[in-house]
């Protein structure tokens, strides 16, 4: 029999088995130093042990486990498209890995949360490509048209869909800009304990909630980073004093479909 | 009224009559924590009565307002409810030794909890699209967990 | 004007026994595919994360709208006080709430999750269009069924006009509220206009008459009993109207678009490149749905042909497909447009037109709600007095030549 339970109640170490292994040989001391999320320390593969200035400046949450979250904070991401590669995909490989998402040859009903976009302006020919997700709008149109109030916008600014009372009408996939939602059409099991999902409810990008609340940054973002591309940036947009918002400050960032007036928490520059 | 006297009787008649009166569905095997030491965050009795207020309140409060790691988390119950069996085997939620369903398939209950929700701990999920790499960390940590050297392995059983 | 005399239909008769078999089969086939999507997941369907809403939808909507339409006729009668539509008053309100009862079913069998049906009506988000509708939608039945009621119970037969007119109120807000669910909609270039909720209710009153008047005649010449020629020109020449003001309403939106610059690549596709998008829209919309139907209505050869008109109630229901499903799936097709001016592509079918092809569970699901609607006007012909015993001329209007 397994014996090795802690005697305290199981705090459940959620990065017990997270999806790095293959990055098991590079130093993160060393990567991390020089990263945007300088001043934290990885103790395990995603945990990370935050020290009080990497708090301060908001790259990171800080709230304690029992602790509801609050509008003090608004989490986002940037993305610098300048330093995003084409056909690099660490980001989405990073997130379906993450979420136990499962391609099923069906490119059609496979749910995406992130994907790679390629762009070319049609009166320059300037080509970029970038990554597309939810945008975390705050007045998030799939979070109106839902009947059952399952679509919402959290506190600190995360869209979600509490699967609990999705009743799978998609409606909220017809309302969004930005086609982030997926529906599961399809049978579901070994799901990663920290991102359930299951079959006849809609799905999309959570800024990977699980891990900000628990001091974390988004898969997409850590896998960016660690990957020394350093395209995506996320932290507190409420803080003056977080790296998003000094990057914000110093070079602008743009949504995406500005006219509708969102104020999403994804932003972009080189757009 | 009483033209139903009758037949009303002879219906409790064969009701008494029946087997399944005397006969009991045998409860179930419910599966004990390994560590003795560990306490559930309510009274057994509490628990086999009220668990569900629990989860669904707990499950609005991790949802809505970002409250994690609760004692009274459905991991934590995950966890430290879903074990291997004396053969290294562990159920799945279609499973009769599941914890959850070995209850919910005698009261007949229907859940659905779990067609979302990883029914055990992730260490004891192995998913096939995993990496090698991943499957071999995996492997290594239960060989790690399990003091003794031999194949005592775990890998999702669904019955 | 002499008291109306209701009757029933006899139904015993094999025909009739065969088209309720016939209907109960189709159901029974729905109900399989059903079973099938249900126990598989959506994968086996034509809709996908592009295309989210299909046939299952397109056959909704269409038994939503024609629903509220329907009960036209007996608004007319009851709010607008014109007697000569009274007698029909009735059948009226039967199909509309068949209709209503056949389009939910099909719409709520395609949810991802209709088990949840309870959460849908005890959770609600009220800035949501949709919570609104799953309220009107109860509220129809409620309202509907208390004006039939009243007209159907002597003893309650004086509250008519107040049933009659809250029926009627209730359901101008239902179809907006149906139409306001594209109306509402900032993201896609095709929706996202106030047009949208006004042309679902002129929608609602061409469709539903043109079911009305297909289930009128049929029951009158299947039991053999009079109906005159006074009573079907007038809703007729009614139907001419609703089907001009249909495609008025079509052209406004269309020419509003295309004065737009930021519409013209919807309208683009939606009126000339999107291949059987487009192909539906003009034939289908415009030329069956409305020109010959038109035409047909007020030629003068054949206005008191009842083939004919027959013949332009089909060709309408079949517009008022096309017209829906150009709606839905031509604007789901037609790619989000997401960064203006620029060429997109990625692995999530971004910048493309996106396909759609129909499978067969979801068109049998389509085809139960109708079958649905059917059966319950058919069968509630025979256990309830719905239909006049006669609508000959010289009962409907003594004064009529």
């Amino acid at each position: 029999m397994f014996d090795s339970k802690d005697t305290a109640p199981a705090k459940i170490d959620f990065f017990n088995l997270d999806a790095d292994a293959d990055n098991v040989n590079i130093s993160r001391r060393d990567f991390l130093s020089k990263t945007a999320v300088a001043g934290t320390v990885a103790i395990a593969p995603g945990v990370l042990l935050h020290s009080t200035s990497a708090s301060a400046s908001g790259n990171t949450s800080t709230k304690a486990s029992g602790e509801e979250v609050s509008s003090k904070n608004r989490w986002g991401m940037l993305i610098d498209t300048a330093k995003c590669a084409d056909g690099c995909t660490g980001c989405v490989d990073a997130c379906n890995e993450e979420n136990g998402l499962v391609g099923h040859d069906r490119p059609a009903t496979d749910t995406q949360y992130i994907r790679k976009v390629t762009l070319k302006e049609k009166s320059t020919g300037h080509e970029l490509s970038l990554p597309l997700m939810c945008q975390h709008c705050e007045t998030a149109p799939c979070a109106d048209v839902c009947p059952t109030g399952a679509s919402f916008v959290r506190a600190d600014g995360i869209a979600l869909v509490d699967k609990h009372i999705c009743i799978g009408c998609r409606y909220c996939m017809m309302a969004c800009p930005y086609k982030a939602r997926s529906f599961v059409h399809e049978n579901v099991d070994s799901q990663k304990l920290t991102a359930p999902r299951g079959k006849g409810t809609v799905e999309s990008c959570t800024m990977c909630v699980t891990r900000v609340d628990n001091g974390g940054i988004p898969a997409c973002v850590e896998a960016c980073t660690e990957d020394n591309h350093n395209a995506m940036i996320f932290g507190d947009l409420n803080n003056p004093e977080s790296d998003i918002s000094i990057a914000l400050k110093a070079r602008g960032g743009k949504q995406l479909r500005p006219d509708l007036r969102l104020n999403t928490g994804v932003r972009y520059q080189g757009l | 009224m009483t033209r139903f006297l009758r037949p009303l009787l002879v219906l409790i008649g064969f009701m008494l009559l029946s087997p399944s009166t005397f006969a009991e569905t045998p409860f179930p095997t419910v599966h004990e924590p390994s560590d003795e030491s560990l306490k559930c965050i309510q009274p057994e009795d509490e628990m086999r009565r009220n668990h569900m207020n629990y989860i669904l309140h707990e499950r609005d409060e991790t949802m809505h307002e970002g409250v994690r790691n609760e004692p009274g988390s459905l991991a934590a119950c995950i966890d430290c409810h879903v074990e291997p069996n004396a053969n290294g085997e562990i159920a799945g939620i279609d499973s009769e030794e599941h914890f959850c369903n070995a209850c919910h398939e005698y009261a007949s209950v229907q859940i659905d909890c779990f067609q979302c929700h990883a029914d055990r701990p992730q260490k004891f999920i192995i998913r096939n699209d995993s990496s090698a790499a991943i499957k071999q960390q995996l492997l290594q940590t239960l060989a790690a967990e399990n003091n003794s050297a031999s194949n005592n392995s775990s890998e999702g059983v669904n019955e | 004007m002499s008291k109306i005399e209701y009757t029933s239909v006899e139904g015993k008769s094999l025909p009739y026994f065969a088209l309720l078999g016939g209907l109960a089969v189709v159901m029974l086939l729905a109900i399989a595919s059903v079973f099938y999507m249900e126990h598989e997941g959506h994968y086996v369907t034509g809709m996908t994360n592009q295309i989210v809403w299909g046939m299952p939808h397109v056959f909704a909507i269409f038994l939503i709208v024609a629903a509220s339409g329907a009960l036209n006729v007996a608004s007319i009668a009851s709010v607008f006080r014109k007697k000569i539509y009274e007698p029909m008053a009735r059948l009226s309100a039967l199909l509309a709430l068949a209709l209503l009862t056949g389009g939910l079913v099909v719409l709520l069998l395609d949810l991802g999750r209709p088990d949840r049906l309870i959460i849908a009506m005890t959770y609600y988000n009220f800035k949501s269009i949709f919570a609104w509708n799953i309220i009107l939608y109860t509220g129809f039945f409620g309202f509907v069924g208390a004006y039939l009621w009243t007209m159907m119970d002597h003893n309650v037969y004086k509250f008519k006009p107040y049933a009659g007119f809250f029926a009627f109120v209730w359901r101008l807000i239902l179809t907006t509220g149906t139409g306001s669910i594209f109306g509402f909609l900032v993201a896609r270039s095709a929706y996202d206009a106030a047009l949208m909720a006004p042309m679902f209710i002129i929608m609602s009153f061409s469709f539903g008459l043109a079911i009305f008047l297909l289930v009128l005649m049929a029951s009158y010449k299947w039991t053999n009993m009079e109906l005159g020629d006074v009573v079907v020109n007038r809703l007729r020449n009614l139907l001419g109207v609703f089907v001009a003001a249909v495609l008025y309403f079509t052209a406004v939106y269309h020419v509003t678009n295309l004065y737009a610059t930021q519409h013209h690549e919807v309208e683009k596709f939606l009126l000339l490149e999107g291949g059987v998008f487009t192909n539906i829209f003009w034939v289908g919309e415009i030329l069956i749905g409305g020109i010959i139907p038109l035409i047909l209505i007020y030629a003068p050869g054949v206005k008191n042909c009842r083939k004919t008109l027959g013949l332009i109630c089909t060709m309408i229901i079949i517009g008022g497909f096309s017209k829906i499903y150009t709606i839905l799936i031509a604007g789901q097709a037609y790619p989000l447009e997401i960064f203006p001016g620029y060429e997109v592509s990625s692995s999530f079918y971004d910048g493309v037109v996106n396909s759609y092809s129909p499978s067969l569970p979801e068109i049998l699901l389509g085809l139960g709600g109708i079958a649905m609607t059917l059966f319950i006007v058919v069968f509630a012909l025979k256990v309830l007095r719905f239909l006049p015993a006669s609508l000959a001329d010289s009962v409907v209007d003594p004064h009529a030549k």
